[in-house]
């Protein structure tokens, strides 16, 4: 057992824990965190997608030590942003999801994305979401969409 | 009983390291799922693990005059963006994983994994990667094909961390990468092949190749290469059987869940003949 640190959500959290869980199964089971899901449980499907330090990372294979004095945000942080609403809007108007199970690691991907790329263009969308899958909407309407939040949120990433 | 530690700085790391047998973890890209268990359990390590992706010291790039030194514990995705990394490197990095595999995946991870699939492998070859191993007793600098003798065997010894990757910026007329995988993104290779020329009053004055996933290491032939180098582009061409049957020679590949021999070696040639034609 070891102390590990870290900011979730933009709160200090402490937890006496093995440094090998999952960061999904703690962010799920510990801390009742439940838009990270657990899809291919492997690294590919980005259903269990967080933001570390800023940057997307699939916490299904992210050990819980190596989030040790950083900052951990998932989708239910992310909410509370002016970012999110816009991103939220814009995957509403283009119809970017169906079944909902990949899009809080969408809209991380897309954040991802935008937090360092603010006028992306379609193909640096593609790649930004290309570790996420979607197995509704066929891409093209999520694409749009963060096409489209990057348009309306001129000046907020 | 197995432990786990979270050093809190490199001489932390190399105490431990001397003191018991870790396993050291980077991204965990690999380890993690190598190891995975049942559904909401912790992997099944089977050793002691040190967790040192965060150290901060292991996380830079260096350029000086002729080299770049690369911290083993820069993420992938820093490297792909980074103004001193080679553009070749960052064409094979660019086809990696995904976005949040390469923010957390290492060169470092790839070496230690040493999978002959590994596609960052390729460019650390076609570079002249100088590996440094650091432990408690001292320091080693290794080449890469001396630091990887087999599929997920290294020459690493317990008491060792990979602390910093050496690579070369070469000057290159010409660079091709090509990856053979089942899609764009999130594949492992069934083929990759990694290669560069450098064309000078149409006289081949350095030729590079490499291939991965077509034997049980990255294949690259200073031979074969050394062959190529001082012709005319034409005289390579009109040796581009010669220097196909050379290659041939050393491609073995096994069949697998992604891939299979037949296939692995015919598209692998199919690769090398496009790259002399095309030159």
């Amino acid at each position: 057992m070891t102390l590990i640190k870290f900011k979730l959500n933009g709160i200090d959290c402490e937890i006496e824990s093995d440094p090998s869980l999952r960061l999904l199964d703690v962010l799920r089971n510990h801390f009742k965190l439940t838009g990270p899901k657990e899809g291919c449980g492997e690294g590919e499907c980005g259903a269990c997608a967080v933001l570390l330090d800023g940057k997307i990372v699939n916490s299904c294979i992210t050990p819980l030590a190596n989030v040790h004095m950083k900052e951990v945000t998932t989708i239910e942080g992310y909410r509370e942003t002016n970012k999110y609403q816009v991103l939220k809007e814009a995957m509403e108007f283009e119809n970017g999801f169906q079944c909902g199970i990949c899009t809080p690691g969408m809209m991380i991907a897309a954040e991802s994305l935008l937090s360092k790329n603010p006028h992306p263009t379609e193909e640096e969308v593609r790649i930004g979401i290309s570790g996420n899958l979607c197995r509704c909407t066929g891409y093209n309407m999520i694409v749009k969409a963060v096409l489209r939040a990057s348009k309306k949120g001129e000046g907020i990433w | 009983m197995v432990n786990h530690v979270i050093p809190n700085t490199y001489l932390d790391a190399l105490r431990y390291l001397s003191d018991q047998t870790f396993k050291v973890i980077a991204g965990g890209t690999d380890l993690m799922i190598q190891k995975r268990g049942t559904r909401e359990t912790p992997p099944n390590f089977d050793s002691n693990m040190l967790y040192c992706f965060n150290l901060k010291e292991l996380n830079y790039v260096h350029k000086e005059k002729l080299h770049i030194h690369i911290g083993s514990m820069t993420p992938l995705e820093v490297l792909l963006h980074h103004q001193d990394i080679p553009e070749i490197m960052k064409q094979v990095i660019a086809e990696m994983a995904s976005p949040a595999i390469r923010n957390v995946a290492t060169l470092s991870g790839n070496i230690a994994n040493a999978s002959p699939a590994g596609d960052s492998l390729l460019s650390l070859y076609l570079l002249n990667a100088e590996i440094v191993l650091e432990s408690l007793n001292g320091k080693r600098v290794l080449p890469i094909d001396q630091v990887i003798t087999g599929p997920r065997q290294t020459v690493i010894s317990k008491d060792e961390i990979i602390k910093e990757i050496i690579i070369e910026n070469p000057k290159f007329s010409k660079i091709q990468w090509t990856k053979v995988g089942g899609r764009r993104a999130d594949a492992i290779s069934k083929i990759s092949c990694l290669s560069a020329v450098q064309i000078k009053n149409n006289k081949v004055i350095d030729f590079r190749l490499t291939l991965g996933a077509v034997y049980k290491t990255v294949i690259r032939s200073r031979e074969i290469e050394s062959k190529c180098i001082g012709l005319t582009l034409d005289q390579l061409k009109e040796n581009k059987n010669t220097i196909l049957s050379l290659y041939e020679g050393l491609i073995q590949p096994i069949d697998d869940q992604r891939s299979n021999r037949i296939y692995r070696k015919k598209v692998a040639l199919n690769i090398i003949e496009k790259w002399i034609a095309d030159l």
